[in-house]
């Protein structure tokens, strides 16, 4: 029979990747379409709400119906293989979804007040009572701006050269400072707030500002920077570095000349997922940038500053109605920045992949 | 031997068992074909591998000998873009049709591969039992089947004293050996073997082959190998595959070792067992 | 280099803010509840948000872990390479999104949808200590610790898949040649032979669970207390309480703050510590056990 199915197609069986989800996905159908009358029932008769828990009596009942049936016809391993294997989409897919909806509910509640006066106006001189269409957070970008870019002109440098110790020179130490930037990127971003307060805030005198943030969300940026360009340097072939040593240069200078400018690409895709991770940081600018309602860049060194991040908390715990629908706009904003700065750093390092 | 253990007990429904136990199944190819994403590698197979009898696969590198083996249990769909077309008897039942799915065709048809690999987070009496457990086979005495698979393979003597060492502190021709006593525990009824002695010394090699030669009434083995003594020494059937500029890997010569080694007819089978390339 | 004196820095930084406020408290900072460090005389104490902000991590790790876990494995050994990119992708995106949202959606979109399933916790299982119920569902650390969930969910997962895939080939092919299915493989095989890295992986998001701060700020009702409920409002989280109490903080409490801080750094330090070196060790031990057997089967 299948022989002939074969010769009549003259096409290869294919393997099995793809098919085994489908066949999955055929296997719930039937069990998935009892349990959701089970799910039906059950909902009508007992106090049970909330789609939560609609999902998981559904999912419940559908597994167990999964068993039952793939148990009678094909056995006890097939039937736990089959739960096994639609329990562990679940848990995928869960996954996706949850990022869906993050998204998609940040959307849904900022469409409705994304005016341009978001982009032009400030928030200084407008009344607690203004609806959000009035009003924006220039400062906050233009503070989000200064401070991301302070992180960025700290951490790259540093990030860049403990990168080419670590990958180029190693040494004793090596070990050591591969632990500690491990170290440092488990650190809490309010520690690394507070860290900055005390020496650069209380300590050194220099009061809250944009420079103090920019100070703190590098220390948080460094690790990221520091390790995704060791990453990528790792992917520069060794006989460019082989051939260069073989010429007499030193270490150092084959590091310097032949090594960086290799993995450029690599190094700027490293540096847009420091900012991506910082540009949302919130609890470090509460005890550093501080906030403020006007634009301030010519004194991002001595004055409090606003920032994206902050100006969504700051104007959410106030409360106010029209106060929180521009948090809205400011969390969209936020989440599309870190969203395309992430894109644009998969398009590069496809590039980069590509080409090497 | 068999007499001192108890029969394993398959809890799974058989679709079709053989009722003898204690033998080995023929297993045969029809126009077997297979693909590496749109690259052929084999092309319409044909091929009867009887029973109880060691079928020694031979050829150079790349005539898709062992690609044949791994299509002989679906392990070859596992690999990424992989596919094939034809059929694959197991005792007149093809293996890709309804009747089987892959983990009941893989159950019958064991498999040991090139490189030894013992679980190495199990002891030597776990490797053993580990076909037990993932195919979800309960057996009686479970320390006679693992004396017995053990004493099949030829380790027995070597191991009785620390079974629950882990499997990877045996040395290399022992944890081969200890992949066989695996594969034997769940008393398939075709062994297939891809180079078993490629990684491991001529001492432990031999054992190996004089595990192949033992297993043989019991079992139906098709082995791969490189190495002509080793076809010479321990099959019954030879089959030559050769793969060239105009087609993918296909059988040029098959028919008793002492034929094939003795008095082959095709020149280029001549060439190949006298080293004269591959 | 820099790096190393940036980690003493924090350190010493934190401890010359903190001295004031551990001088005043004493020990009594590790054993009092409550948070007072502006008010004369002053009482402040670690002990209730430390204790929350373990019982949401545990919270977190427990609903996380398995779903990471079981994701890793489903997105290595189920996944077609093609869409496996994809997945990787939509990891590091969540990874990415800013803990700030993650506390908004948690407070706008999961909390309304999450209270029902809390009354229904505490109606058939209120006789459980942790699920008695009081008649409020919301700013509770259950639901914090659903979000912070969440959050660690791509952490763990993108370790324990770099773990998953370290699993040889040739061990899960021996499986499912034995005539095991997909299942009897993950189970027997990938999963015994992870388990170190998997322990791991979940110790780092344990690490990040402990560090979490604006989410925890946005939705708990803090009232420092050493609740065990976790259904009902209230608790602490020490990350939390130095966001929310910072900015109107006088000196005093600034510094109470900065002990408080510093407690958190040790913690996750250590934390995290454990987890790489669990980690590393795995690793060194595959491949260790990986060169011993060949030199064997050289020998």
């Amino acid at each position: 029979m299948t022989t002939m199915q074969n010769a009549g197609s003259h096409g290869p069986r294919r393997g099995s990747a793809v098919s085994s989800l489908v066949s999955m996905a055929r296997q719930l159908a039937v069990p998935g379409l009892i349990a959701a009358i089970v799910t039906g029932i059950a909902f009508a008769t007992t106090r049970l709400s909330g789609p939560f828990g609609m999902f998981v009596l559904w999912a419940a009942c559908s597994l167990l119906g999964l068993y039952v049936f793939t148990r009678r016809s094909q056995g006890r391993m097939a039937a736990t293989d089959a739960v096994a294997s639609v329990t562990l989409g679940f848990a995928a897919l869960l996954v996706v979804t949850a990022l869906g909806f993050i998204v998609g509910f940040v959307l849904l509640k900022a469409i409705p007040f994304v005016r341009l006066n978001f982009f032009t106006q400030t928030l200084e001189g407008i009344d607690p009572d203004s609806p959000a269409t009035q009003g924006g957070a220039l400062h906050a970008i233009v503070g989000t701006t200064a401070q991301v870019l302070i992180a960025t002109l700290i951490s790259l440098p540093f990030g860049v050269l403990t990168a080419v110790y670590l990958n180029e020179i190693g040494g004793r130490l090596a070990g050591v400072v591969r632990v500690v930037i491990d170290a440092m990127s488990g650190i809490p971003s309010v520690v690394a707030g507070l860290f900055i307060y005390s020496i650069w805030v209380v300590q050194g005198g220099f009061g809250y500002s944009g420079l103090a943030a920019g100070l703190a969300l590098a220390v948080l940026m460094l690790p990221t920077v520091a390790r995704t360009t060791e990453e990528m340097l790792r992917l520069v072939p060794g006989g460019l570095r082989e051939s260069a040593l073989a010429l007499g240069a030193p270490e150092w200078r084959t590091a310097l000349q032949v090594v960086l400018p290799t993995a450029k690409v690599g190094i700027v895709t490293a540096v847009i997922l420091g900012i991506a991770r910082v540009a949302g940081e919130t609890a470090p600018l509460l005890m550093t940038a501080f906030g403020n309602d006007r634009v301030n860049v010519v004194q991002t060194a001595t004055e409090p500053q606003s920032a994206l991040p902050l100006f969504v908390y700051q104007q959410f715990t106030s409360a106010q109605g029209s106060a929180v629908d521009r948090a809205w706009v400011g969390a969209f904003v936020l989440i599309a920045l870190v969203l395309v700065l992430f894109l644009i750093a998969r398009v590069i390092g496809r590039s980069k992949t590509a080409r090497l | 031997m068999a007499a001192t253990m108890t029969a394993p007990l398959n809890t799974i429904a058989h679709a079709a068992a053989p009722a003898n136990a204690h033998a080995g199944t023929p297993i045969e190819t029809r126009h077997l074909s297979a693909w590496f994403a749109k690259r052929q590698v084999l092309d319409d197979v044909t091929l009867r591998m009887p029973s109880n009898a060691v079928t020694a696969l031979i050829g150079p590198s790349g005539c898709g000998k062992s690609t044949f083996l791994r299509n002989l249990n679906r392990m070859h769909e596992l690999v990424a873009g992989a596919s094939m077309s034809g059929e694959v008897l197991l005792d007149g039942i093809d293996i890709y049709g309804p009747t089987l799915r892959p983990a009941e065709t893989r159950q019958r048809i064991g498999m040991v591969f090139q490189k030894p690999n013992p679980f190495p987070t199990m002891s030597i009496n776990d490797n053993v039992l580990a076909g037990l457990r993932l195919t979800g086979t309960k057996v009686a005495d479970k320390d006679a089947l693992v004396e017995w698979a053990l004493t099949r393979a030829g380790l027995w003597a070597e191991v009785k004293n620390r079974l629950s060492a882990p499997g990877g502190s045996l040395s290399g021709g022992q944890q081969q050996r200890l992949c066989i006593a695996r594969s034997l525990a769940v008393k398939p009824k075709v062994l297939l073997m891809d180079e078993p002695c490629s990684a491991l010394d001529p001492t432990s090699t031999r054992r190996v082959e004089d595990t192949i030669r033992e297993i043989a009434d019991e079992v139906t083995v098709v082995i791969v190998t490189h190495n002509m003594q080793q076809a010479q020494r321990c099959s019954d059937q030879t089959v030559f595959f050769l793969a060239d500029e105009e087609r993918p890997g296909h059988i040029v010569e098959a028919g008793p070792t002492e034929q094939i080694f003795g008095n082959p007819v095709d020149p280029r089978t001549n060439d190949y067992i006298n080293g004269r390339f591959g | 280099m820099a790096s190393l004196m940036v980690m003493g820095l924090i350190a010493v930084f934190l401890v010359v803010q903190a001295i004031p406020a551990l001088r005043t408290a004493g020990l009594s900072f590790f054993t009092t509840n409550d948070w007072r460090p502006d008010d004369d005389p002053a009482t402040f104490g670690i002990a209730s948000m430390l204790w929350g902000t373990f019982v949401i991590a545990a919270i977190a790790l427990v609903i996380a872990v398995p779903i990471s876990i079981g994701t890793a494995v489903f997105v290595n050994e189920y996944l077609p390479s093609a869409l496996k990119r994809s997945f990787v992708s939509v990891l590091d995106l969540l990874a990415a999104v800013p803990s700030l949202i993650f506390g908004l959606w948690g407070l706008f979109f999961l909390q309304p949808r999450l209270s029902g399933t809390s009354r229904w916790l505490a109606d058939w299982v209120g006789f459980i200590p942790i699920f008695k119920g009081n008649g409020i569902y919301t700013s509770s650390m259950f639901i914090s610790g659903v979000v912070l969930a969440i959050m660690i969910v791509p952490i763990i997962t993108s370790v324990s898949r770099a773990i998953v895939a370290e699993v040889p080939r040739s061990l899960s092919e021996a499986a499912l040649a034995l005539g095991g299915t997909r299942w009897g493989m993950i189970r027997q095989v990938v999963l015994p032979y992870s388990r170190g890295g998997l322990v791991g992986a979940s110790m780092l998001g344990l690490g990040r669970a402990l560090g979490e701060t604006i989410a925890i700020a946005l939705i708990l009702s803090f009232d420092f207390t050493r609740s065990l409920h976790i259904l009902q409002p209230g608790g602490a989280s020490v990350a939390g309480t130095i966001a929310l109490r910072f900015p109107e903080a006088l000196d005093a409490g600034r510094s109470a703050l900065s002990a408080a801080g510093l407690t958190l750094f040790v913690v996750t330090l250590l934390v995290n510590m454990a987890a790489r070196s669990v980690v590393a060790r795995t690793n060194r031990r595959r491949g260790g056990g990986a060169e011993a057997t060949g030199a064997k089967g050289r020998a």
